[in-house]
């Protein structure tokens, strides 16, 4: 399921430091005409319809079509990304349309604890950092052959 | 309008690339889930040595979690390491490393803590019952705090978790630094140590965003780059190609890289080929085991619970008759109907949905449909899309379950990958500690000094799944720091010169522009090959004769030989790979990462000479199980002096009983 780039809404994120698709595509698909100021799939064959580019687009330029082999026409997924909570519309061939949201998480972005000043006491025991913090006592088989 | 035998991509390539040369203590190859546990990990054991990252990708969408998952299918709670030894063993085959499997199993839990803590929705399990998720589960308590998680097996647990891998990517660029990562840097060769014997010392890559090469050296190295996808012609040859099951962009890199500097492989033979919703490739994990539903053959039957199937596995007793059929039996038996002419096989969805709706209310049975959804949208989209496209509610419409094209992997029910060390713990084997120069032992070290890999690369201990790949990453960072500590005085040198260097990372720019313009189209030149081109060849390669979909995964052993042929020719071939943009540069790399990665796989079933996993794959030559001259691991080691493949059986030992 190939993403594509409409073209009246793509400005090219207004040719800032990071064009926004190009930036997240985990696979290097997405990339910016830098004359047209307009982004494409450049190998719409090995798109894992991550929906990543679809997600991160600031003007919601980006969509993704079925992937021409087996997905009939017609259809749609479109994601809108909130801060806590992301809200999906599904439309189906037959008209039918669904809408789902579900959590994305529960703590602020950027606020993860990555317990920056947190120092390692022994470094020839098994423990990991936050084990050792907590005073964890590794367990060994409780049998053995 | 100009000929079309200019590059397509917009970054075009350039004959001579800047050079940048860094030195650093410890470098970290890759930024999925592994690398990520190891960037959070690694400060606290050494805050002052100098560590890099590199990812070919961004890390808030990297590896197998960028899309996000809905489970998190490894974590202990109240079951204990011993059975989650047990689990993994028979599901495959008997064959693991259980020292491996058990450290693991230790340290699983406190990553999952910490998804948690950064702000991953666990779903909680009230006292009554009822599921909660998001912020309600998250005011039932912590899993740390001892609240019940949502089990969907004895092993799994479901979370919302569409944002999964943005969550703990920012935790590890928070704990390592943003100056300490280089995104978009794809290394593509491992360096030795120009003066002491199989140690490590770098490694060199370039950046798809600028005509870069980056030469780093380091003292210790940890290589994650996951596992192999795209290997086999996939079922959809089209546009489809991409909607591989794991991530299309992972192309043997750590398989390769480890073993063309002689680091030692570990049953390469085992692949996985999961049985999944057909064409969209979605779970099927949580339809079997959270709503309960049957597979169906074409008959209608559920062929699983009937006679001829518990006569079948009774054949691969003590694996067939365990409580939990192993995942490669289950698709044994699938095919064994579809072969017979009893497929397509369905899963059940309509029953299953009516049946859990029948003891609940409006509010709940609204509930259960979108939980139906997030089980596709928060991993799969396109599998979602699928339904919409072909009108299909499940609780209205069945939909068709298939196994894949074959993968390679060693973190989810897959346990190819190199053959490390285990901890250095009493109860461990001696046969199963690797010795470094410094006479001491590193958890998870390959067999080359220095070099360690988790994740997809730890071979014989499956099941980690990304809960369990963080969590190994974790605990290598340790082990780097310990090796840094330990070989303080080691100064590393490489023996290529900065041009031997250019020369091979940028060859492929280099016959491109040499012969571009010798013809009017530059997809079609004599001169050189594609690396699309190539892709497809390795496809159909495998595809007829290395026991892909095209046989139903069977091979034989004169097909083997043809296909070894083939591989030596593509190989040879790969000298004339071609790119004209930085993009078409990583894919030649990747090609080549998977072509020799695929020849590693091959020469490991070509030795195994028994059938070891039916369902993933069948020898002709050689059906059934033969415990009594395989029952052990088959190991391999490529001499990079001598270029040459060596391959031999390596002791299992059972350290769990029964």
């Amino acid at each position: 399921m190939p993403s594509f780039v409409i073209a009246e809404k793509c400005d090219g994120c207004k040719g800032g430091d990071k064009t926004a698709c190009m930036y997240i595509c985990p696979n290097d698909l997405m990339v910016l005409d830098p004359n047209a100021m307009k982004a494409y799939n450049q190998e719409p064959d090995q798109c894992w319809e991550c929906f990543s580019c679809v997600k991160i687009c600031p003007t919601q330029a980006i969509e993704v079509r079925g992937y021409s082999d087996f997905v009939p026409l017609g259809s749609s997924v479109m994601p809108m990304m909130g801060t806590e909570d992301i809200m999906w519309t599904c439309k189906f061939r037959n008209g039918l349309i669904k809408r789902f949201k579900f959590p994305i998480r529960t703590t602020a972005e950027g606020t993860a604890n990555a317990y920056a000043d947190l120092k390692g006491k022994d470094l020839d025991s098994g423990l990991l950092s936050t084990e050792e913090v907590d005073g964890r006592v590794l367990p060994t088989p409780i049998a053995t052959v | 309008m100009a000929l079309p035998n200019k590059p397509l991509g917009e970054i075009k390539a350039v004959r001579d690339p800047e050079v940048e040369e860094r030195e650093v203590d410890i470098l970290i190859v890759g930024g999925g889930m592994a690398a990520c546990g190891t960037a959070f990990e690694q400060k606290k054991w050494t805050p002052d040595a100098k560590i890099l990252l590199c990812d070919k990708a961004a890390m808030d969408r990297s590896g197998a979690v960028a899309q996000g998952l809905s489970a998190i299918n490894t974590y202990i709670g109240d079951n204990t390491a011993d059975d989650y030894v047990r689990m993994v063993r028979n599901d495959l085959m008997g064959l693991v490393r259980e020292d491996l499997i058990f450290d693991l199993g230790t340290h699983v839990d406190d990553s999952v803590h910490l998804f948690e803590e950064w702000g991953l929705p666990v779903w909680k399990k009230t006292d009554d019952g009822k599921n909660l998720d998001g912020k309600k589960g998250q005011k039932a308590g912590t899993l740390k705090a001892g609240a019940t998680p949502v089990r969907t097996g004895k092993w799994q647990i479901m979370i919302n978790g569409e944002s999964y891998k943005r969550i703990v990517a920012e935790a590890a660029k928070l704990a390592l630094g943003e100056d300490n990562i280089l995104e978009r840097v794809f290394i593509v060769e491992l360096l030795l140590d120009a003066n002491k014997d199989n140690q490590i010392a770098g490694a060199v890559g370039f950046s798809v965003r600028e005509n870069k090469i980056y030469i780093i050296k380091c003292k210790t190295m940890m290589v994650a780059c996951g596992g192999a996808v795209n290997i086999y012609q996939p079922r959809s040859v089209g546009e489809g190609k991409g909607r591989a099951w794991y991530p299309v962009w992972n192309a043997g890199s750590t398989y390769t890289m480890c073993m063309k500097v002689g680091a030692e492989l570990s049953m390469m033979e085992n692949r996985f080929t999961p049985a999944r919703f057909k064409d969209g490739y979605g779970p099927v994990g949580a339809w079997f085991l959270l709503f309960k539903a049957k597979a169906l053959n074409g008959l209608g039957e559920n062929f699983a619970a009937g006679d001829a199937a518990k006569a079948e596995l009774e054949k691969y007793a003590p694996y067939g008759t365990a409580a939990i059929t192993p995942t490669c039996l289950r698709n044994h038996l699938m095919l064994f109907e579809m072969k017979e002419g009893r497929g397509p096989i369905q899963m059940d969805t309509v029953t299953a949905l009516a049946t859990l709706g029948e003891t609940m209310d409006k509010k709940e049975l609204k509930h259960l449909e979108s939980e139906a959804w997030e089980d596709f949208l928060d991993m799969t989209c396109g599998q979602a899309n699928l339904w919409c496209a072909t009108n299909t509610e499940p609780e209205k419409k069945n939909s068709e379950i298939m196994p894949t094209e074959p993968y390679l992997l060693g973190s989810h029910s897959g346990c190819c990958g190199l053959w490390t060390s285990g901890p250095d713990y009493d109860w461990v084997p001696d046969a199963y500690k690797i010795t470094a120069s410094s006479g001491k032992i590193y958890n998870r070290m390959t067999t080359v000094d220095g070099l360690f890999t988790a994740g997809d690369g730890v071979g014989c201990s499956g099941h980690k799944f990304s809960s369990g790949s963080h969590a190994e990453g974790r605990m290598v960072a340790k082990e780097m720091a310990r090796y840094v500590r330990d070989n303080a005085d080691f100064a590393p040198a490489l023996s290529q010169s900065k041009e031997e260097l250019v020369d091979l990372v940028y060859k492929p720019v280099r016959v491109y522009l040499d012969n571009c313009e010798y013809t009017t189209a530059e997809d079609i030149n004599p001169e050189y090959i594609k690396p699309a081109g190539m892709a497809l060849r390795l496809m159909k390669a495998t595809h007829e004769y290395g026991a892909g979909t095209a046989t139903y995964y069977q091979t034989s052993s004169k097909s083997l030989e043809v296909v070894m042929e083939l591989l030596q020719v593509m190989r040879e071939d790969c000298e004339k790979l071609a790119a004209g943009d930085l993009h078409e540069l990583m894919r030649a790399w990747e090609i080549y990462h998977r072509i020799w990665t695929v020849e590693a796989h091959l020469r490991h079933i070509q030795y195994r000479k028994e059938t070891r996993y039916p369902g993933f794959y069948y020898q002709a030559d050689y059906p059934g199980q033969d415990d009594e001259n395989w029952f052990c691991f088959v190991n391999s080691k490529y001499d990079p002096k001598a270029s040459k493949w060596d391959i031999f059986k390596k002791d299992y030992i059972k350290i769990i009983p029964d």
